[in-house]
């Protein structure tokens, strides 16, 4: 079941340094969510907290609550383990296991696990998994090929096979296309659609017609000045924000991106 | 403004030109795994020399310069052309001068071995002595060969393992100030002499480990290569096939543990990542994404290991009790490897015509183990080759 996230007063330090202030943005189930806005406002910073991946990096914590269907992910009892096996994620960069296969790197996920299944079960899920990310047509006749010898397009959507094979109940995306062709972009575009069906989506992109064409709502993010952190300065309906926004700042970063 | 949003939908995919750029990225960081194999080759490389093993000559791949520059052609790209013809004769001529170095050291061992293969009352492979010199001369390499396989065979058990260790610990575990520490003892470990590990094995870790043979011997004795049958008292453990190996596992953890951390060192942040963002526990983490992606790199580090091991002359010859005999009790006194026997005999050798044609032969032996070990790692590493990033 796809999850409500709710994001209460959220800051997140790299150390001493506050990256992002005082965020909060309620997500929907099922509901494609884009976060734009300048390079180093924090849009990545934030993304990775809503799986716990901001800790990954030494002296990364936050303050605040981040609420999964009201359970907050930051919770003394909470495994940040656990999480992220909840909250799958999808890189800017893709990153299939170089060392693994096509077929080892889709269920990566449940080897780390250690979880036992039979190989009828695996090659189900592996097929899935696939196909649910409009890649299997494309790899059937070398799954046991290596999985880094695939296109950069076809990487990122065995990347997000290999997220939605543990399925998950939320996917974050970070600049999934940024490193695409426009053919793999329109590929992994359709797929967002298509996902959407199953899934809590938020996706970063630097590409405004990206964010309206995918999403639902959009977040925009912005510096207030060199050396002063991020702030979520406006987070609407999309076509609320490309359209009609509210604030200064959003209208200028759009029209400034659009002449 | 209806007029912006309306824009934002009709955009054409194909317009954006932060794409070509993206694509360049890309592929500027597929590139990063020329960088890993070149490492991977160059560690193997270094495990070949270590061990006298085998080191590819550069293949020639382009082929005599064109004769006649094109039209337009300044006279930068003449000398361009000059500087690339030297370089490449010159990285020629060493790969091939090291081949010749190669083929003139098999073709001295076994001319100068040929006079061991007559006049031998023993068989030269299965007879446990070593009197080339007594008449008639009796010897064979059997013990000596039992003691260098298995003392290495003991180095690497104990070593290799606790310098991945030590490496995963100092490259994944390890705070900042703590690795650069460790690191840094790792690595002035690496330059001691095998002389200095030699002594130390002979003066202190024999005397004050005679307690922990004889436990091997009395709890884990059912193990026959643990039990020693001779002794009767803790004052008769020491010199064993055991603790050379053990000394020379101790004196190849730092070299084999230098290697693999610059390896783990080099696994890209955005593999740990995915690992990480599947839920995987720090171990979990280090077992799918550090140490397959260092699998090659480890391998020849075990190698270079190896190649320490099988080659040790000073460490062993002071630690082991020399004795010629196919002993399996591990834990009695006695051993010989092929280093340690010609640095021994060297000295008696000249004086009968066997002498030197039998130390020799040894060497030879030496050299082709060590030439099938370091082969027979290449073709681990190589068949999945191109799973290696
Ligand atoms: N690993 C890190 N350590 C310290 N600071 C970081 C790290 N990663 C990002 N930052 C800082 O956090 C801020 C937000 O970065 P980021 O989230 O990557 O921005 P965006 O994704 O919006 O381009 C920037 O000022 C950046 O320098
Ligand atoms: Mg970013």
């Amino acid at each position: 079941m796809a999850k409500q996230i709710d994001v209460e007063n959220l800051n997140v330090y790299y150390g001493d340094f506050l990256a992002v202030q005082d965020a909060s943005v309620n997500i929907a189930p099922l509901t494609v969510t884009a976060f734009i806005g300048p390079s180093g406002c924090g849009k990545s910073t934030f993304l990775r907290t809503l799986n716990r991946m901001h800790e990954v990096i030494p002296g990364g914590r936050v303050t605040g609550k981040v609420l999964l269907d009201g359970e907050d992910l930051y919770g003394s009892d909470v495994d940040p383990v656990n999480v992220r096996r909840t909250v799958g994620m999808v890189f800017q960069k893709a990153n299939p296991f170089p060392t693994m296969s096509i077929y080892d790197n889709v269920i990566a996920g449940y080897k780390i696990a250690g979880t036992r299944k039979s190989k009828n079960d695996f090659d189900d899920i592996v097929e899935r998994s696939l196909r649910g990310a409009n890649l299997w047509e494309e790899v059937k006749q070398r799954l046991n090929r290596p999985g880094a010898g695939l296109s950069g397009g076809q990487q990122q959507r065995l990347c997000i096979a290999r997220a939605i094979a543990v399925e998950p109940q939320v996917l974050l995306m970070d600049e999934p296309c940024s490193a695409l062709d426009p053919i793999s972009t329109l590929a992994i575009e359709d797929l967002i659609a298509e996902l959407k069906a199953s899934y809590t989506i938020v996706i970063v992109t630097h590409n405004m017609q990206q964010a309206a064409r995918v999403s639902d709502r959009t977040a925009f993010f912005n510096l207030a000045g060199v050396g002063q952190p991020g702030r979520l300065v406006e987070y609407d309906e999309t076509s609320k924000i490309f359209s009609n926004p509210s604030q200064k700042a959003t209208e200028d970063y759009i029209s400034g991106r659009f002449g | 403004m209806p007029e912006t949003w309306d824009r934002v939908a009709a955009d054409d995919r194909a317009a954006d030109p932060r794409t070509a750029e993206a694509e360049l990225l890309a592929e500027a960081g597929e590139h990063g795994t020329a960088a890993t194999e070149a490492l991977t080759g160059r560690l193997a490389g270094t495990a070949g020399s270590g061990a006298s093993g085998t080191v590819a000559a550069p293949t020639r791949r382009h082929g005599a310069a064109p004769a006649a520059a094109p039209h337009g052609v300044s006279i930068t790209g003449r000398s361009t052309r000059v500087g690339d013809r030297v370089f490449k004769g010159l990285a020629a001529g060493s790969g091939g001068l090291l081949l010749v170095v190669m083929a003139a050291i098999a073709v001295f061992l076994i001319w100068k071995a040929l006079p061991a293969f007559s006049g031998n009352s023993g068989n030269l492979i299965t007879t446990q002595a070593w009197r080339p010199q007594s008449s008639p001369p009796f010897f064979g390499i059997a013990a000596i060969l039992f003691g260098t396989v298995v003392s290495a065979l003991i180095a690497m058990l104990v070593g290799v393992p606790v310098a991945i260790g030590i490496a995963l610990f100092i490259a994944h575990y390890a705070r900042r100030r703590m690795a650069t520490v460790l690191g840094g003892i790792v690595d002035l470990l690496a330059a001691v002499p095998s002389l200095v590990f030699g002594m130390w094995g002979l003066y202190f870790l024999v005397p004050n480990t005679r307690g922990f043979q004889s436990w091997l011997s009395e709890y884990w004795g059912w193990l026959p290569f643990l039990k020693n049958t001779t002794a009767t008292s803790t004052a008769q453990y020491g010199q064993s096939l055991l603790m050379a190996g053990i000394v020379l596992a101790i004196m190849i953890v730092p070299t084999v543990s230098a290697v693999t951390r610059e390896v783990f060192l080099q696994v890209p942040g955005e593999t740990m990542d995915a690992a990480w963002a599947l839920g995987a526990t720090k171990w979990e983490m280090v077992r799918t994404a550090v140490l397959p992606f260092g699998r090659a790199g480890m391998i020849s580090a075990a190698m270079l290991g190896l190649g320490r091991a099988l080659g040790e002359t000073i460490a062993v010859a002071l630690v082991l009790n020399s004795g010629f005999v196919i002993n399996p009790h591990l834990t009695e006194p006695g051993g010989d490897t092929f280093a340690s026997t010609i640095a021994l005999k060297f000295g008696e050798a000249s004086g009968s015509p066997k002498g030197i044609p039998a130390l020799v032969f040894a060497g030879l032996c030496l050299f082709v183990i060590t030439l099938l070990v370091n082969s027979a790692a290449r073709m681990i590493i190589a068949r999945r080759r191109e799973f290696t990033a």
